[in-house]
């Protein structure tokens, strides 16, 4: 690992994901706003994942599986494509993905936000539980299956089965959507939700209006096991 | 009339009594029936083996004075920090939500007192359990419900589940009339809906994945904390293996009788197989890879005496891990609270109810008025003579045979009583050197 002045510069050619993360693990939330910078990451898996403290990684190249996964606080910015769950299960802090993302994006969220610039593939969202998660492109199938709270904005269009048995996640789709899933319908769009929905594209830095996207959530009708529902599950 | 005064009246093998109130039953309320507990129905079990006493052959141990070690260590492939239980059974996952709080904190109490470990269950990690559990398992589950990295590295051990034995194959399941404010926003979820719990993970599918997520949470966790993989018994040789190539250090499996807080009745009767040859597959995978000993295996299901301890170690566990004979250690189905079964329509040794939240033993309840019948100092000593109590049968057992470490209990200890039993556990029928299905040495 090579230490610069005012960044730290990692290169995964030479040195392991192991190393890099146990350097960030030790990083305290009193060592100040520190900025690492990862090269080669070559499709690595888990980097940068697991952080505690408001550092500023940047990654140059793609990334496998869980880059950024559980995110707490800090800020990692992906340069490139990222493998499945980027940012699974983040509490806090902010991700921004400059590619596309497969499958799984964001999964189980808490917090935080994650940017997409690119397409995301089959469950973006999938069990989100209070992330915000906006997809500059299109997002595939199953996409917030059994979302249960947070925000998922799509720009583009959203696969199969979008929101199937969604709890109280909100989701935000600009184009088409090719079906929704069990107990998923469209909702009105109220004032609330579009205010809602340009504090999300702003932070995003998004120039879309929230007048050209429509509301989905929950129906609410297979919250409780009831015999006419048997045709749903 | 007393059907069983009038020898004329013959009741069906097919259509008994519970099959038909079942049959009415579903043609009454048009669902299926949700009950906690597990399979009620008679299997294969440790109580079709024996153990097989020292004699002329073999060199007995003195009883009562001379040593027989019960300690074992787990996590020891990967983990920088194994955990060192002091006796070779553990407190199997359960949910806060599925139990009150004070149950979560009797466990975590009696289980510390003997010096071995509880285990999280859906919807994460409480102060409670946390707090009087000093090794502390941390299930990670399909749902993540509650999941918080922050209590992952407080964890001594992360659990990935897969599924278990009362239910292989499907999700948890927590009705309605059990989310309280605290289980709802723990889990967050709206109040009073019937929570169903993902029945696969979300962001990893099959085994090449399940590699990667390990490594994920060794990362997350700086390579400390031991990894389990546990699943419900169904497949357990090909999944065993698996896990073990996917860097699993311990594997959990968990057998058909194994208990679950609400489930629907016909997954519990009819999917899974076993404990006995889920315990023998697994063992049979484990040695194949040459990595028996090395991964570690705690099975649970059905766990209920030290000679079921000690039978299962014989068989190749590590470990093995209760869950519904600890919570009638706690006082679940007690005769003494008879009357308060009655008023409920059912009885003390038939409660089942789980999934209901009217438990009058104050354990599978999120009610706090019932909550309150369970004191958790008391519940945590119960558990602890219980254990004590495994732990002496299984070492009493042991002597008998002349080892000096429980974990020396060896398949060689062991014979059939059944042809079943023979042949799932691969043991000789007692009297015989047949062991049914076998096509070579043993």
């Amino acid at each position: 690992m090579k230490t610069a002045t005012e960044e730290r510069v990692v290169d995964l050619s030479t040195g392991s994901v192991r190393e890099l993360n146990h350097a960030l693990h030790q990083l305290r939330h009193t060592d100040g706003a520190a900025h690492w910078h990862v090269r080669e990451p070559r499709g690595a898996h888990s980097v940068a994942c697991g952080l505690t403290v408001p550092v500023h990684v940047e990654v140059d190249g793609p990334t496998g599986y869980y880059c950024a996964g559980m995110n707490q606080v800090a800020t990692v910015i992906l340069h490139g494509n990222t493998g499945t769950g980027v940012a699974e299960n983040m509490m806090s802090g902010f991700v921004h993905v400059k590619g596309n993302a497969s499958q799984s994006a964001g999964a189980t969220g808490q917090g935080g936000l994650l940017v997409i610039d690119g397409n995301a593939g089959a469950r973006c969202g999938i069990s989100m539980k209070g992330i915000d998660i906006v997809v500059k492109g299109s997002v595939g199938h199953m996409s917030a299956f059994m979302a249960q709270a947070g925000n998922l904005v799509v720009c583009g269009d959203a696969g199969e089965a979008l929101g199937d048995s969604i709890y109280e996640a909100r989701i935000f789709v600009r184009g088409k959507v090719a079906d929704l899933g069990s107990d998923c319908i469209e909702k009105e769009m109220r004032d609330e939700h579009r205010s809602l929905l340009a504090d999300l594209l702003a932070r995003a830095n998004v120039d879309y209006s929230p007048g050209e996207f429509r509301r989905y959530g929950s129906a609410r009708k297979l919250y409780n096991f009831k015999t006419e529902h048997s045709g749903h599950y | 009339m007393n059907p069983s005064q009038n020898p004329g009246l013959r009741e069906s093998a097919t259509f008994d009594r519970s099959v038909i109130h079942e049959i009415q039953r579903a043609a009454e309320t048009g669902i299926y029936n949700i009950r906690g507990w597990g399979a009620k129905r008679a299997l294969p079990h440790f109580d079709d083996l024996v153990l097989l006493g020292a004699s002329m052959s073999r060199y007995p141990l003195e009883g009562y004075r001379e040593r027989c070690a019960t300690d074992v260590v787990l996590g020891t492939r990967f983990a920088k920090i194994p955990i060192h239980l002091k006796i070779p059974i553990t407190i199997a996952g359960m949910s806060f939500g599925a139990l009150s709080a004070h149950a979560k904190e009797a466990l975590g109490r009696g289980a510390t007192t003997v010096g071995t470990s509880t285990t999280t269950g859906d919807g994460g990690m409480t102060q409670e359990e946390r707090g009087h559990s000093e090794l502390l398992v941390y299930q990670y589950l399909p749902s993540r419900y509650g999941m918080n990295p922050d209590d992952l590295r407080k964890a001594d051990a992360i659990e990935i589940v897969l599924g278990q034995g009362a239910k292989p194959g499907g999700g948890g399941m927590l009705l309605g009339s059990k989310i309280s404010d605290r289980v709802a926003a723990m889990r967050t979820l709206p109040m009073g809906i019937d929570q169903r719990s993902a029945c696969r993970h979300p962001d990893w599918t099959g085994p090449d994945d399940l590699a990667i997520k390990i490594e994920e949470l060794r990362e997350i966790t700086d390579w400390e904390k031991p990894i389990y993989v546990k699943f419900g018994a169904a497949r357990p040789y090909y999944d065993t293996a698996l896990a073990v190539k996917a860097g699993a250090d311990v594997i959990v499996v968990d057998g058909m009788q194994g208990g679950t807080g609400a489930s629907q009745e016909v997954f519990l009767e009819h999917v899974g197989i076993p404990t006995l040859p889920a315990l023998r597959q697994a063992v049979e995978a484990l040695q194949e890879l040459g990595m028996h000993r090395k991964v570690q295996l705690i099975v649970s299901g059905g766990i209920r005496s030290g000679a079921d301890v000690a039978k299962a170690l014989a068989m190749g566990a590590d470990a093995v891990s209760i869950g519904t004979a600890a919570l009638i250690a706690l006082g679940c189905n007690s005769p003494k609270l008879e009357a308060e079964y009655e008023k409920i329509g059912s009885s003390a040794g038939f409660y089942t109810d789980y999934q209901k939240g009217n438990d009058p033993a104050g354990i599978t309840t999120q009610d706090k008025a019932l909550e309150s019948r369970l004191d958790p100092i008391l519940g945590g000593e119960r558990l602890a003579n219980y254990l004590r109590v495994l732990t002496l049968e299984a070492q009493t057992i042991a002597r008998a045979c002349g080892k000096s470490h429980v974990l020396n209990l060896d398949r060689e200890d062991l014979a059939a009583l059944t042809i079943e039993a023979a042949a799932m556990a691969k043991v000789p029928l007692a009297g015989t050197s047949w062991v049914p299905g076998a096509s070579g040495p043993l």
